[in-house]
């Protein structure tokens, strides 16, 4: 990777509660080059929305501490001062969320969100403002654009929506458009379309993808690197080909595992990991996916750091199995139920 | 629209006939309330009586004197008061109703303006100790009794710090027409327009606060905050937008019901001869086609002020307009 265009670098969110300190995020680090899709995957809680928010700073909890870097062409956003960010909010980095139903203002019009948008960061005036969001509309692929731009969210379907949203994160033509599981709340066949639209507005708009998901399969297709997120830490990360036809951390195998394969013979029951996420606030010692590993020995009580152990360089992990155990009993995990 | 409003005064008249017939009804079924006797003066002859109760028609039919007192309210329009017969009912009516609205819009525009800026600022503020204060002030407004407050208004601007500079220049209790004398009538109305509107500035920063706490974690709030927007944007354009809702609901009626007489209190205490004021004279003696006259101002008033909620609550949210 080149110098990169946004390095987050050892992130720490915690947030203060009544029954301890949750740790949500506990040392993250990742980094995205012009134009490249990084896709983060994980769990439900396991930090990857909460991390994303904290970037942008979007995150206004009295309880909650942030600590690390954001490094955004050379500034560290986490020390901007509030106007500074909110220059940077929207026009150089954008953000989509999970639920379309609820993202939009339901009281204004879908256009004048999407203007709205666009006159925070441009001087063009209204009328050009409206030009550009019937055109950004149109190119996220709304029909009949000119008509629909005065429509209301409840007018729109689900899909619909968050093409509009995807619409209006794009409308100052930001360097990196961060989505957060842009498809969970949507039909399948719509979440596919979904995907392609983003990867198509990539290579139009010139922007760097973060692509948040639950789902491998979401990203598989279109990111170029892949970082598998567990109880607030990075356990792998590798670039997409890496990750999957080598995948190092039996986490990771699990998430695989759990994709239904056409290349493979039909299963009965789709592998599912066993057990759930740790709690964030007495999280258990050693490695954190230890509890509900199979393989775990008694090494794992230590927890292992986030390291290349492969040929691959840019390949890291966080696992005390040696290599070749780890080639061998993935095949297991992945491939068949009868390894459980 | 006109299919709204068509609807609308179905419901209007028979919310009106409703409300007349059970407030006869009550009338007739109270005990000690024959009007005979107001109206017959006193120690009247057993053919006075009977005279009296033919001239009224207080002889007929339940029915009839129903169908009697409507027609004379709002055909021949010569309703007479029980109590004193030089009293025409809706003229009475006609010249109370433009003081009671001066009470209560001047009442209002203060309580929206002051709610709203108590709301936000509790909002702005919160995490401090100022929201918690201000919340606490609220309850206080709140805790007041309108008329307590007002004799003690009374009893500070026109006695005790009358002679100081302060409240040198609160005039004598009482009510001047706007078209008379329109700053006198501004000045007359100062002080009642403060204690009616107290109540209501406490209760209404109160909701107001809870929905914009409400709102604050929905998701196009933080949509509109990663747009980049300005804070005092997000918090008035996409925020106090949407908490309306409920404050307009609330504000229709309250407005309704006051403008309808349920200042009444503050008219009395400030001596303002509105609809209040009538209607608390005639409810002390009884004096049924003032009572009723009043009663089927009220709710129109409410019922009319419920329309408009209704016309302005689909303004402010385009999900239940019709399509």
């Amino acid at each position: 990777m080149a110098e990169p265009l946004l390095e987050v670098k050892d992130l720490k969110v915690s947030f203060r509660t009544e029954d301890g300190v949750v740790r949500a995020v506990d040392g993250v680090s990742f980094a995205v080059g012009q134009g490249e899709v990084l896709g983060i995957v994980g769990e439900s809680g396991s930090g990857k929305s909460v991390s994303m928010l904290s970037v942008l700073r979007l995150i206004n909890d009295p309880n909650m501490q942030v600590e690390g870097e954001v490094i955004y062409k050379g500034r560290d956003l986490m020390k901007l001062h509030k106007d500074e960010m909110r220059q940077v909010r929207g026009a150089e980095i954008a953000m989509i969320f999970q639920d379309p139903m609820t993202s939009l203002n339901p009281v204004y019009k879908v256009g004048d969100q999407i203007i709205e948008a666009i006159l925070i960061h441009q001087d063009i005036g209204k009328p050009g403002a409206r030009r550009r969001a019937i055109e950004l509309l149109h190119q996220v692929g709304i029909p009949s654009a000119e008509a629909r731009v005065d429509d209301f969210p409840h007018q729109f379907s689900g899909g619909m929506r968050q093409r509009a949203m995807i619409a209006m994160a794009l409308a100052n033509n930001p360097d990196i458009l961060i989505a957060d599981e842009p498809t969970t709340a949507l039909d399948v066949t719509i979440q596919a379309q979904i995907i392609e639209l983003i990867d198509k507005l990539k290579d139009e708009f010139n922007s760097a993808i973060i692509l948040i998901t639950h789902d491998l399969g979401v990203v598989a297709e279109i990111a170029n690197e892949i970082v598998v997120m567990y109880a607030g830490r990075v356990v792998e990360r590798a670039p997409t080909r890496q990750l999957f036809y080598d995948p190092q951390h039996p986490y990771t195998w699990g998430l695989l595992g759990s994709i239904p394969r056409l290349d493979r013979p039909k299963l009965e029951r789709l592998h599912s990991i066993e057990g759930t996420p740790p709690s964030l606030i007495s999280l258990p010692e050693g490695c954190k996916f230890r509890p509900r590993c199979p393989h775990a020995f008694d090494k794992c009580t230590e927890e292992p750091e986030l390291r290349n152990r492969v040929e691959e360089h840019a390949h890291l992990d966080r696992c005390w199995l040696t290599v070749p155990d780890k080639r061998r009993l993935r095949e297991e995990t992945i491939s068949g139920e009868e390894a459980a | 629209m006109a299919l709204f409003i068509v609807r609308r005064l179905i419901g209007l008249v028979a919310v009106l006939f409703a409300i007349t017939v059970l407030v006869f009804l009550i009338f007739f079924a109270t005990p000690g309330v024959d009007p005979t006797r107001s109206l017959a003066g006193r120690n009247p002859t057993p053919e006075t009586i009977a005279a009296v109760r033919h001239q009224f028609g207080l002889d007929r039919s339940k029915p009839m004197q129903y169908l009697l007192m409507m027609k004379r309210l709002f055909v021949s329009r010569d309703l007479v008061s029980y109590g004193n017969q030089a009293l025409l009912v809706v003229p009475a009516i006609a010249s109370a109703a433009p003081v009671t609205f001066s009470l209560v819009f001047g009442a209002a525009v203060i309580w929206i303006v002051f709610s709203i800026l108590t709301g936000l600022l509790a909002v702005i503020l919160k995490g401090t100790i100022w929201d918690p204060l201000l919340m606490i002030f609220a309850l206080i407004g709140i805790s007041m009794p309108v008329f307590w407050l007002g004799e003690v208004m009374n009893l500070i601007t026109q006695d005790r710090l009358h002679g100081t500079f302060l409240f040198s220049w609160v005039p004598p209790l009482g009510y001047v027409p706007l078209t008379q004398n329109p700053w006198q009538w501004f000045l007359h109305l100062v002080i009642p327009w403060f204690t009616l509107s107290v109540l209501y500035i406490g209760f209404y920063a109160r909701v107001l606060r809870a929905n914009l706490l409400d709102v604050e974690n929905e998701d196009y709030v933080r949509t509109a905050r990663a747009k980049g927007l300005p804070e005092r944007q997000v918090l008035v354009k996409h925020m106090l937008r949407t908490s309306m809702i409920t404050f307009v609901s609330l504000f229709g009626l309250d407005f309704g019901i006051l403008v309808g007489g349920g200042a009444l209190l503050t008219e009395v205490v400030f001596g303002l001869p509105g609809v209040g004021q009538l209607t608390y004279r005639s409810l002390v003696s009884l004096d049924l086609p003032v009572i009723m006259a009043t009663v089927i101002y009220g709710a129109f008033f409410i019922t009319i002020a419920s329309a408009l909620v209704d016309v302005l609550y689909a303004r402010l949210d385009p999900r239940i307009r019709p399509a």
